[in-house]
């Protein structure tokens, strides 16, 4: 992208005698840049290199690196926070995750494709109440919701932070998918129609495949937003061995206060490292659905 | 599909369907056809199911039943009794309930603005394009991918303590006041900052609408001699008008919404507060405290109407607003 991108330079530079005016240009372009993601980076380096220091060390200083660097901060958190190993959280927050990202593949693209490629009657009415479960503001749903499983004694399980995610009710993927299908060929589709296929089998050999791209970013959102989500476990989990990393974050600050800043942080990076992994290695997946989120509305 | 006429005979065999003077010969054809819509029907709804099951169980039905409990008494263990508006009325008398509408006020009309002020701005940075611009992008936009999570709050919150890294560059400005999260006036600030630290997401939105702005508008007006403020107002914000509006609607309303931050930084477990005196109380926080922390469902999902009434009046007013100020592209929808 960026080496094409490179020789697609500018109008201006089109026009002759450009290259003094071309140069002062793109160094305040590059000083520019760099002075944002130098602010937007500061807290950042700060916090790693605060993640080294001793937690007298880390508030009342201004150095972003630790003078004299030590890892106890880390290997402190191999004790785990209240008794409970780490690896319990984590693998209670990718479970959850996992969970989800099937849920919203499986139940997200049926619907897509309902709308996409069925014509059916009702289907725009439909259309429009699932766009204005785009914009209902979630805490309506809280309490109601919360008594609904507690009804039916599913509180302290992962049902009522799956279920949702296995009945399509995350409107955005139903949207980014609904968009991405309507801009498949039709031809395609369509000729299989004529060969005597069944929207089933449309769906699964056809237009699921080429889908790839809205699916690999629904399910990356999906694991970051699963993995992000402190409100849901917040209010249905209550035995701390079930808790998210999440959670366990909140619970370990409650418990050290401010005098375990250092392992506090400690704990605060590496409980981000999945989403960073994932962000590392789609970001192309994720920008691009972020924008094409935007344009189509 | 129905308008080639000029194919009309060589299409006379195919398109009898359409055409009933040929009598009861094709009659069979109608009812095929109308037998296909009920199957295509029938498999919408089909594929839909799981997505309407869901409508119903957990959006439609507990709207409903938030409805009738915003007008009861309800503690969750005794069955609701029925108390018409005391809950509103409780709800306009109650100091800490204006407090935390004031407190979200302040969060979405300073955050919102300066978040996408940025995001445009960079944005237009970015849409030079230049060596390193898909690494600074990618790089600006990082922080939307963590900053609802509980480590950047936690860490957040280590920031803008007392004596910590932003009171003491502030005082290398010779500004003194303090830590932010201390300060029941500054704390809110402290949560205005971690949203315009994530302009990221609207910026991308703002670079995929530049993008489409289409060269020739520019060429032209540089001929016609336009400065780039001119171009900046007459082509560029016009042509990413409805980018704009989609960026306004979903921050906005996302805004109203702040939770976990706002818990985190404010450290309230179980306490029944947040932030010092208050500071950080926004409005979900406080409905999060009445509702589980005080047991009082009732008068929480009274709250949660409240606030639904205020995203839609908000929603409402931006679409109203928008033919005003929303240039859409003849054919572009």
């Amino acid at each position: 992208m960026s080496a094409q991108a490179t020789d697609i330079t500018p109008a201006r530079s089109t026009k002759g005698g450009n290259f003094r005016r071309r140069l002062p240009g793109s160094l305040a372009w590059h000083l520019g840049s760099f002075a944002i993601l130098a602010v937007i980076l500061y807290p950042v380096i700060w916090v790693i290199g605060g993640s080294f220091k001793k937690s007298e060390e880390i508030i009342g200083s201004l150095d972003l690196f630790p003078g004299d660097p030590i890892v106890s901060n880390y290997t402190g958190l191999a004790d785990g926070i209240a008794d409970i190993s780490i690896s319990t959280f984590f693998v209670n927050s990718l479970t959850l995750a996992l969970g989800s990202v099937v849920g919203i593949l499986v139940s997200c693209s049926l619907t897509a494709y309902a709308f996409a490629k069925i014509r059916f009657a009702g289907r725009n009415l439909l259309f429009t109440l699932m766009i204005g479960t785009l914009l209902l503001p979630y805490h309506v749903l809280l309490i109601p919701q919360y008594v609904l499983f507690r009804n039916m004694d599913m509180i302290n399980s992962y049902t009522p932070l799956l279920l949702g995610k296995y009945l399509a009710t995350e409107a955005f993927f139903v949207f980014l998918m609904v968009q991405f299908m309507r801009n498949l060929p039709k031809e395609l589709d369509e000729a299989a129609r004529l060969d005597g296929c069944g929207h089933f089998r449309i769906y699964w050999s056809i237009v699921l495949p080429l889908c790839r791209p809205a699916l690999i970013t629904s399910a990356i959102f999906t694991f970051i937003n699963s993995w992000n989500d402190f409100m849901g476990p917040l209010i249905y989990l209550n035995e701390p061995d079930k808790y998210t990393v999440s959670l366990g974050l909140k619970m370990f600050v409650d418990q050290e206060g401010v005098a375990n800043y250092g392992g506090m942080i400690a704990m605060s990076l590496v409980a981000l490292l999945p989403v960073l992994a994932f962000f590392l290695a789609f970001q192309r997946y994720l920008i691009d659905g972020m924008a094409t989120s935007g344009l189509k509305g | 599909m129905g308008t080639t006429v000029t194919h009309a005979p060589a299409m006379e065999g195919l398109a009898k369907d359409s055409e009933p003077r040929h009598g009861p010969v094709n009659s069979p054809r109608p009812a095929a056809l109308k037998r296909r819509g009920r199957r295509e029907t029938l498999a919408g709804y089909l594929f839909m199911s799981p997505w309407i099951a869901g409508f119903l169980l957990l959006t439609a039905g507990p709207m409903i039943a938030s409805l009738y409990f915003a007008f009861t008494d309800y503690n969750l263990f005794d069955t609701p009794k029925w108390i018409g508006l005391d809950n509103f009325s409780e709800m306009f008398g109650d100091p800490r309930w204006r407090h935390s509408v004031k407190v979200t006020m302040w969060y979405v009309v300073v955050g919102t603005p300066l978040k996408l002020l940025l995001a445009l701005g960079v944005a237009l940075l970015l849409a030079q394009k230049r060596r390193g611009q898909a690494f600074y992008r990618a790089a600006f936009y990082a922080p939307s991918l963590i900053g609802a999570s509980v480590s950047v709050a936690i860490v957040w919150k280590a920031i803008f303590a007392d004596d910590a890294i932003v009171d003491r560059t502030q005082k290398v400005f010779g500004i003194d006041v303090g830590g932010w999260t201390g300060d029941p006036e500054m704390i809110i600030y402290s949560l205005v900052a971690l949203t315009v630290w994530q302009f990221g997401a609207p910026m991308v939105i703002f670079l995929a609408g530049l993008k489409q702005v289409p060269r020739e508008l520019y060429e032209a007006a540089e001929v016609d001699g336009a400065g780039p403020m001119r171009r900046f107002w007459n082509i560029t914000l016009p042509m990413i008008s409805p980018v704009l509006f989609f960026n306004v609607l979903l921050e906005t309303i996302h805004s109203f919404q702040i939770f976990s931050s706002a818990y985190i930084v404010g450290g309230g477990a179980g306490s029944n507060a947040c932030g010092p005196a208050d500071g950080s109380m926004v409005y979900t926080c406080y409905l999060y405290v009445q509702g589980f922390e005080n047991s009082r469902m009732g008068l929480a999902s009274a709250m949660a109407w409240m606030l639904l009434v205020a995203v839609a009046l908000v929603t409402a007013v931006l679409f109203w607003s928008q033919k005003r100020w929303v240039h859409y592209e003849e054919g572009a929808r």
